[in-house]
């Protein structure tokens, strides 16, 4: 498809800023470390890091996995709870008026300091506390932004669709529901990356020896610094690939958000 | 033809307050007017007037304080529900995320017609507001022009026998304007749609209407009615001194001059 190949394009356009930068940075800081004759356990060189992350694939790739895997339960599970709180919610005031401040409150959970208390709550041979604790922390962005959605209608739609006798249903299924999109994905982006960061932290306060978290952990210990970057390097990559899903995400739910041809 | 059809809209005493007590607008009162089948009728008056509030009033968008108001012979919230009347806006209010021709068929898809049958009756209404070969567009691909164009076609697909109309071109610029009520002109000849108007322009009023209902504001009601003279609505109507004649009927009668004997 032109439009298509047009689309990629501009989206390689896009890229190559950024990477000339990240790649000129690395550069810098691989002359600035051999130049100052910094310690490895300082500031190790990216060529160090890089070694590492060769060398270690494949554990490197495990332990990724493991966290990527908590991180997308997580998400799934505080996604399809805040759509579906943030559904309730537009439509029954009650609801909002209970819900709100309940979520405003889970927001304000230090996802820190309830780790440990899950931990104890499961087995230690359970990933179930992490993946709770990453859609605790999903839930909130995904509800407030979508419901925020939900409630913002255009008058002229609102009128219209009483015009045409529609019921409240209707309503938010034709008009509301495409209207929060944007809204959502906004929620959306904040969560992936987020969900990421959560389900690694998770992973601080025992439980299960596997994924990125306890891999830094036991890097630093034996103080392999230039292992312990290349897992946070890794960890890094896991967090982009969730942010990048999401906009590609977007993308594909929105096709009439993308740039199209002028009318001639 | 049958029985003679019921006038489209009949308004009798209808007052429209908003607020109580010492902070309340009367808006409208005392309004009774009818307009007849097929007949084109503005509503003008300068903002405050109570216009938008009347055509809202018509469609059972908003509730009167007092009074009747059928339309189509039927109280408003039964012509309502039965999809009576279409309606269009200042604002064309297309779902941004719907091609046109799914912004066409909303109506009609919300009214349970099936995939084939709504698809063909869009295409002819596409066809009928010039837009035919745009169905696969986003209405963010078009002017306002254009979009405004789809919302009669949206405001039409019912078929309805009545059409309301708030300000549906206010915000195009002149060019497009006279070409749009002409457009309009010529669209109602071909439904047989009755249609309610509000605008403030009053060369707009004079050139489509039948009648301009004249309104003024503080409270809002209906100060004079100023029949048009009839003859055929194109280019040479804009140059006829009948033309310029009711302009500044309309004019004075909006400036309070109000006549004896006005209804």
């Amino acid at each position: 498809m032109r439009t298509g190949a047009v689309w990629s394009g501009r989206i390689f356009a896009g890229l190559w800023p950024p990477l000339l930068f990240g790649v000129g940075f690395l550069l810098l800081w691989e002359v600035f470390v051999l130049l100052r004759d910094i310690e490895p356990f300082v500031l190790p060189k990216p060529s160090a890091i890089f070694e590492q992350l060769r060398e270690n694939l494949g554990p490197i790739l495990t332990a990724t996995w493991d966290t990527g895997r908590n991180a997308l339960v997580g998400l799934a599970l505080g996604l399809a709870a805040g759509l579906l709180a943030a559904l309730l919610a537009s439509r029954l005031r009650v609801l909002e008026e209970l819900l709100t401040p309940l979520t405003a409150a889970a927001a304000a959970i230090p996802i820190v300091a309830l780790t440990p208390i899950l931990n104890t709550m499961f087995a230690s041979t359970s990933s179930t506390p992490r993946r709770l604790i990453v859609m605790i922390y999903v839930f909130f962005p995904i509800f407030i932004n979508t419901l925020k959605g939900l409630r913002q209608i255009d008058p002229v739609h609102s009128e219209l669709m009483r015009s045409y006798a529609a019921s409240p249903w209707t309503t938010t299924r034709v008009v509301r529901l495409p209207g929060a999109l944007p809204y959502f994905f906004t929620g959306l982006k904040i969560a992936s990356s987020g969900a990421v960061i959560a389900a690694i932290v998770s992973e601080y306060f025992g439980g299960l020896q596997q994924g990125l978290g306890p891999a830094i952990t036991s890097a630093a210990a034996a103080s392999a610094y230039p292992r312990a970057w290349a897992i946070v390097t890794a960890a890094i990559a896991l967090g982009l690939i969730f942010y990048i899903a999401a906009v590609l995400a977007e993308r594909l739910a929105m096709p009439w958000q993308r740039p199209q041809g002028e009318l001639t | 033809m049958s029985a003679p059809r019921p006038p489209a809209v009949a308004l009798e005493g209808v007052d429209k307050r908003f607020g109580a007590g010492d902070t309340a607008v009367d808006a409208l009162t005392g309004i009774d007017l009818t307009v007849a089948a097929g007949e084109f009728v503005s509503l003008i008056g300068p903002s405050g007037c109570g216009k938008s509030t009347l055509l809202r009033i018509i469609a059972n968008l908003i509730d009167p304080s007092a009074g009747s108001v059928l339309v189509n012979g039927k109280p408003a919230r039964q012509a309502r529900l039965d999809q009576d009347y279409g309606i269009a806006f200042q604002q064309a209010g297309l779902l941004e995320w719907r091609t046109v021709q799914a912004n066409v068929e909303l109506p009609l898809a919300l009214h349970g017609l099936g995939r084939a049958e709504r698809g063909r009756q869009a295409r002819e209404l596409l066809e009928l507001v010039g837009l035919a070969e745009f169905g696969g567009h986003r209405p963010s691909q078009l002017s306002g022009g254009m979009q405004q164009r789809v919302a009669i076609a949206r405001a039409l697909a019912r078929r309805p026998a009545l059409l309301l109309m708030d300000e549906p071109f206010g915000a195009l610029d002149e060019m497009t304007r006279e070409r749009m009520q002409s457009e309009l002109i010529r669209i109602c000849t071909e439904t047989r749609a009755a249609v309610v108007f509000v605008t403030h322009s009053i060369p707009e009023a004079v050139f489509l209407s039948q009648r301009a209902v004249v309104m003024s504001p503080r409270p809002g009601r209906i100060t004079d009615v100023i029949e048009v003279p009839p003859g055929t609505r194109d280019e040479d109507f804009r140059e006829a001194d009948a033309f310029y004649a009711t302009i500044t009927e309309v004019r004075e009668a909006l400036r309070g001059r109000t006549r004896e004997g006005s209804p």
